[in-house]
């Protein structure tokens, strides 16, 4: 309907931004009438995620007359904002950004670059960018996860971690169950999402090919090489993150730094 | 036979040791010698730093000034893990690992890379009196007996020195008797020397050679058991 109004095209992706707006705003007014208050973090959100998306719109815009290494910079930009995302997450793990820097840097990176090299993604920054992006914005999320449940499967284990350190264990070998149920449970998201490919499913980058006129058949494939590639950067992201964590979480004596709080016991 | 009768030079001993977190001084410049088979009790009201002191010993946490020596040795001179072997710790709540009551016993040597045989298992368990529960799973334990395996655990280590740190203040009566009398026979049998933390001063009394009274982290007074258990206390 709206394209029968509109036929300008950013004229329609404005009215198509506003309906999607004042959905968003119905679906706030119907928590509020159920006394749950995201009135605040709707509003922020919309405001801050348009602001986001037009800005990258635009640099992308006078990026594409540029040449293509500077596809290169745009993404370790995003690197380092995903990092900067995920530490905030992991709040209180020492060391969170550096571990989060060097997980999603390796994890993202490295299939990046093997996708460039295999010729799985076209150089061009067209799609370099955003393809790039939703391969370190799922080790982001992967990243976050591992550290978060490190930092929690610590917290509720500080006695039988401590007890281990006190009978001579090494801390690799204290947290060693904690590395390895946060390494699981970060690619929670990433297992199910190849599992379901296709029947709970189908991703916006399938649907944008088949939009732009590509085969079906294509589009599928595409997606499938698309979603592994992803869950592979997940798993190196997780991996690393998890084991490089697991340094941070004590001093060079082997103390566990990693707790809930200073003991001011007994 | 007192205590410093025992031995000369100190087992442990700590100069002007403390440890300050975020500007509260958990252990302040505490001076204290402990010697060869001598059990040292640790009381003194809650906060007063007694776990904080403990946990320094074994370097669980790391002093901000002063130092531990052990047998004479600064102690960061002694890689952590091996000192933690030496200096053997039982915690207020036994935090026992998942499997049986041998794997318990056996998880300090096997860091070492050391494998404890069975009858060096059973004669532990005979000595903590589970005799014959090496097999058993540790989730059907009771509070005393996961204490006394939490013992044995230190002990299988064969620790120079145990660190208690309120090991009946979990249990009902009849264990902490159990883990009093224990613990009396440890040291008794092994002139393993030991540094006990316990809020009950009457236990202090019953196990310890000397105490030391901790007050904000600060040494108020330390002496004979007699000297500072019986004597005028305008704080008790």
């Amino acid at each position: 309907m709206l394209k029968t109004l509109f036929a300008d095209q950013v004229a329609l992706g404005v009215a198509q931004a506003a309906l999607a707006t004042a959905v968003a705003l119905v679906v706030m007014l119907a928590a509020r009438a159920r006394a749950i208050h995201l009135e605040r973090d709707i509003v922020v959100a919309l405001v801050r995620g348009v602001a986001q998306i037009l800005a990258v719109g635009s640099v992308l815009m006078l990026l594409l007359r540029g040449p293509r290494w500077t596809g290169v910079f745009i993404l370790i930009g995003m690197t380092i904002a995903a990092a900067t995302t995920s530490a905030r997450r992991a709040r209180g793990v020492p060391g969170a950004f550096r571990v989060s820097l060097s997980a999603i840097g390796l994890g993202a990176g490295s299939v990046i670059a093997l996708m460039a090299w295999a010729g799985a993604v076209d150089t061009a920054i067209t799609a370099l960018v955003p393809i790039g992006s939703m391969i370190i914005a799922n080790a982001m999320n992967t990243n976050s996860l591992a550290l978060n449940r490190f930092r929690s499967e610590v917290e509720s284990h500080v006695g039988l971690i401590e007890t281990a350190l006190a009978l001579g264990a090494s801390a690799k070998e204290t947290v060693s169950p904690y590395v390895h149920a946060s390494c699981q449970a970060s690619l929670i998201p990433a297992i199910d999402s190849l599992r379901s490919l296709g029947i709970v499913w189908i991703p916006g980058l399938m649907t944008g090919m088949l939009l732009s006129g590509s085969s079906p058949v294509y589009a599928a494939i595409y997606q499938f090489v698309m979603i592994a590639f992803i869950f592979s950067a997940s798993g190196i992201t997780s991996l690393a993150g998890t084991l490089l964590i697991r340094t941070y979480a004590f001093s060079p004596a082997e103390q566990l730094t990693l707790r809930p709080e200073p003991s001011v016991d007994g | 036979m007192s205590a410093i009768e025992r031995g000369d030079a100190p087992v442990l001993e700590t100069e002007h040791l403390s440890r300050v977190v975020a500007g509260v001084r958990l252990v302040d410049d505490v001076s204290v010698q402990v010697r060869q088979g001598e059990v040292l009790a640790v009381v003194g009201p809650s906060g007063s730093g007694k776990s904080s002191f403990l946990r320094l010993l074994n370097r669980l946490d790391e002093p901000t000034g002063g130092m531990v020596a052990l047998g004479g040795r600064d102690y960061r001179m002694i890689p952590p893990r091996e000192l933690r072997r030496r200096v053997g710790m039982v915690t207020q709540t036994a935090f026992l690992f998942p499997g049986t009551i041998s794997d318990n016993l056996r998880f300090g040597p096997r860091q070492r890379g050391y494998r404890l045989d069975e009858e060096t298992v059973a004669s532990l368990l005979d000595r903590v009196g589970l005799a014959g529960r090496a097999g058993h799973d540790v989730r059907h334990l009771s509070g005393g007996e996961a204490q006394r395996v939490s013992v044995a655990r230190a002990l299988a280590n064969e620790p120079a020195v145990l660190l208690l740190d309120e090991p009946t203040s979990a249990l009902d009566d009849t264990a902490k008797q159990g883990v009093e009398a224990l613990i009396r026979k440890i040291v008794g049998d092994h002139e393993l020397t030991c540094v006990i933390v316990t809020h009950d001063r009457p236990q202090a009394g019953r196990l310890a050679d000397r105490v030391m009274v901790l007050g904000a982290g600060r040494l108020e007074r330390i002496g004979s058991t007699d000297e500072v258990l019986h004597a005028q206390d305008p704080l008790r």
